[in-house]
Order: structure tokens, then sequence, then C-alpha cells
């Protein structure tokens, strides 16, 4: 058995939690960018279009997100791509957020009072201007704290990508805690680390809240 | 390509899947009543005069908040022993799934009760009921019903997120899942089948819930 100090322990701790933040930023990313993509069509004038992104949603928001890494990562192979828990982590991390984020940002274009469409096209700006130009941007400034919010449950949710073999905080910590035996000083130091990602994340989401309704 | 989906072992499968649902159904059954009749103490003792006890509480939610649902659960399951606490897998994971549950529905109920108008409180100590009576019986069921809708998908997020606890050996849905596709070797296929049960306990979970708060709920849902 290796000798593990408290420090190696709290150090292969640190060290892995890079991982879990830069899945959390690369799954931030493309489900932005995706989310946006599912957003024009939640708000699109075309029936079929505004059904088919409601159902995306209501799949990703009613099936529990583990059966959606394990779907990816147990069915991408069959199509005949090879893949690594990095990439199934990736891939099913954005394409829950793209989902939550949409409909988040759904609630943002909602909120923007109608008489904002009219003028923008009384400027004879076409659909797709309106949009970039007035609705978006007001869209996005209602939702900030709600899309912190919800980058807050992503951070967490990358916990469930060690369940599939991604070396991210949970997965290291129960490597270690195999070594060491000392599950309380490890799952104990994993929430610590957790808090100090998310918490300040947290707080950050209140004080725009407070923003907001300010205005 | 050249994979063709599998389903016979289906047939076999039917009685498992519904024990693992059974549980899964279970197990949010105890947590989300535990946890409502728990958040609803914890709100009210959030806006009680005592300052240890609200500052207690308001470290407890934002604990519990900001670290993962796995975390906690492995936290308790693995590392409560060392303290001499030794959790069978099931009170585990109910243990677990309550004291999240707990956090994020003491936030909800608590903004329920900041809602109900002052008025309402200071009208019925004014007619001389006692305090007790009037958060029972004014405030509460005023507060339960804006929030309602809010309860709901938390039950819900709750329902999804015990997934997890199949990784502390309870025999849930997902517990089974992994189980049968270790034996028929047919992991999309399972997962697939586990997937669409979980998306339909989901939308049936919400539909009772609904129609049981419009039953019970004076004036229905809002």
């Amino acid at each position: 058995m290796i000798e593990f100090t408290l420090w190696d322990i709290i150090r292969n701790l640190l060290l892995a939690a890079r991982w879990t933040v830069l899945l959390s930023a690369v799954a931030f990313a493309g489900g932005t960018i995706v989310g946006l993509l599912i957003l024009f069509l939640r708000i699109s004038k075309r029936r079929w279009m505004r059904q088919f992104a409601e159902y995306y949603i209501g799949l990703f928001q009613g099936t529990p997100l583990l059966m959606q890494l394990f779907l990816l990562f147990f069915g991408l192979p069959l199509l005949g791509f090879r893949i690594e828990p990095w990439t199934a982590a990736v891939l099913g991390l954005t394409l829950c957020a793209s989902a939550f984020l949409a409909e988040i940002w759904r609630g943002g274009v909602q909120a923007v009072p109608l008489g904002q469409w009219d003028a923008g096209s009384s400027l004879g700006l076409h659909y797709l201007k309106q949009l970039r130009l007035i609705i978006l941007p007001q869209a996005f400034a209602i939702t900030r704290a709600p899309t912190v919010g919800f980058l807050v449950q992503l951070i967490k949710s990358t916990a469930l990508t060690s369940i599939i073999g991604f070396e991210e905080l949970v997965r290291t910590s129960n490597a270690i805690n195999n070594a060491t035996f000392e599950p309380f000083t490890v799952y104990g130091f994993v929430a610590l680390i957790y808090f100090a990602l998310c918490f300040p994340l947290t707080r950050y989401a209140k004080v725009l809240e407070l923003r907001t309704l300010k205005h | 390509m050249g994979y063709a989906l599998d389903f016979g072992w289906l047939n076999d499968a039917v009685s498992l899947i519904a024990s693992g649902a059974a549980m899964t159904i279970f197990l949010i059954a105890v947590s989300a009543i535990a946890g409502i009749v728990l958040s609803i103490l914890a709100a009210a003792a959030r806006r009680s005069r005592h300052a240890v006890l609200r500052q207690g509480i308001a470290g407890y939610v934002e604990l519990v908040r900001n670290t993962p649902f796995l975390v906690q659960l492995f936290f308790i399951f693995f590392g409560l022993p060392s303290l001499g606490i030794r959790l069978d897998p099931v009170v585990a994971a109910i243990l677990a799934m309550t004291l999240n549950m707990t956090a994020y529905t003491t936030e909800i109920v608590g903004a329920g009760l900041d809602a109900v108008p002052k008025g309402q409180r200071e009208a019925a100590l004014a007619l001389g009921l006692r305090p007790r009576v009037v958060f029972m019986k004014i405030v509460l069921p005023q507060a339960l019903k804006v929030i309602y809708p809010a309860l709901t998908s938390q039950i819900v997020i709750m329902m999804l997120e015990s997934a997890v606890v199949s990784q502390i050996a309870v025999r849930e849905l997902t517990y089974e899942a992994d189980m049968l596709q270790a034996r028929t070797f047919r992991a999309f296929e399972t997962y697939l089948i586990v997937t669409l049960v979980y998306l339909a306990m989901s939308i049936g979970l919400r539909r009772l819930l609904i129609a049981g708060g419009n039953r019970m709920l004076a004036g229905g849902v809002s």
C-alpha cells in the first residue's frame, strides 16, 4: 500500500478538479451554441420546428442525465464511432445543457414585450436582425441570473461523468479512497472543492437576480 | 454498421424492470414526503428569532446546493461509517435524497411564505388565533398554493437524479439496467428501454402531482 499524506490527497484532488473545470467550460460553451439553435427552433414561426424543439427539451429534461450519458457511451459505437469517456461526457453534457439553456432563454424572449418586435419591423429590420439587434440582447439581459444558476448545476452534473469512466474529480477521489481508506476526509475535501467552485457563482447569480429585480 | 437492435431479452426482463421502477418510486415517495415536511420546519425556522438556527439552516442549504448529489451520497454511505454510523444502502439513499430535497424545497417553501401578504397573519392574530394555528391554517395553505408547481418540478428532478443511487447498489431502476446489460450484452437497447421508462415515469408523476394538487388545494393549482 502506498502512503498518502493529507497533502498528497489534496494535491491529487486539486489536479483532478482541473478536468471538472475544463469539462464544465467546454460543455457550457457547446451548450450555448447548440442551445441557441434550439432556441431559434423553439421560437420559430413554423409549427413543426417549435414542436421539435419542445420534444427535444422535454426529452432531456424528462430523463436522467446518467441515462443520456449511458446511451451516448454505448450507442455511438454502434453507429461506428469510436468513443472515449471524454467524448461521451462532452457530448452528453453539451446536449443536456443546450436543452436547459434554450428553455431558460425562451422564457427571456417571451418576456420581451411584443411591441419590441413591431418596433423592429417598423424600422424595416427583417426577422433575424430583429432577433439579433433587439430581442436577444434584452432576453439575455433578463435571463442572466438563471443562466449563471444553470452553470452551477452543470458543474455539479459533471460528477456523473465519473460513472462512465471520465477521470474527473469524483473518479479520482474514488481511486484515492480505495488506496487510503479515508472516505470521510477524501469525500469531505471533494465536497469542499465543488463548494469552492460553485458558491461564488451562486452568489453572483443572486447579485444578478437582485439587479434585474431593481430595474 | 451492420448492428441489428435486438429486444428479444425484454420478455424475461419486464419483471426486473418493474421491480426496479417500484424501488425508484418508493425512494422518491419517501424522500419527497420527508423532504417537504422537513423543509416546512426549516423554512419556518429560517424566519425565526433565533440567529443560530437561521444561520445554521442557511449554511446547510448553501452547502447542499453547491455540491453534487453523487458526492453527498458517497459522503453519507462511505464517509459516515468512519464516524461509526453504518447505513444500509437503501437507508443511505433515502437519507441523501431527503437531505438534498430539503435544501432545495426549503428555499421554495420560504419564497412561498414570503409571498403571503403580512396582513393575513396580522388579521388572524387579531382574531385571537394562536401563532401555531395561524401558521398551519392561514399562512401555510396560501404559501403551498403558490409554490405547488415549483415543488412538483423539484420532486420530478429528484426522481431523475435518484438514478445515481445505483452507484451504492440500491436495487432501483438504473441498478437493474446495469445488471441486465451485463447479462444480455445489449447495453444500448437496455438503457434505451430504461430511459423510456424514466420518461414515462416523469411525465406520469408530474400529471399525478398536478391532478392531486388540483384536488387538494382549494381553488386548484395556480
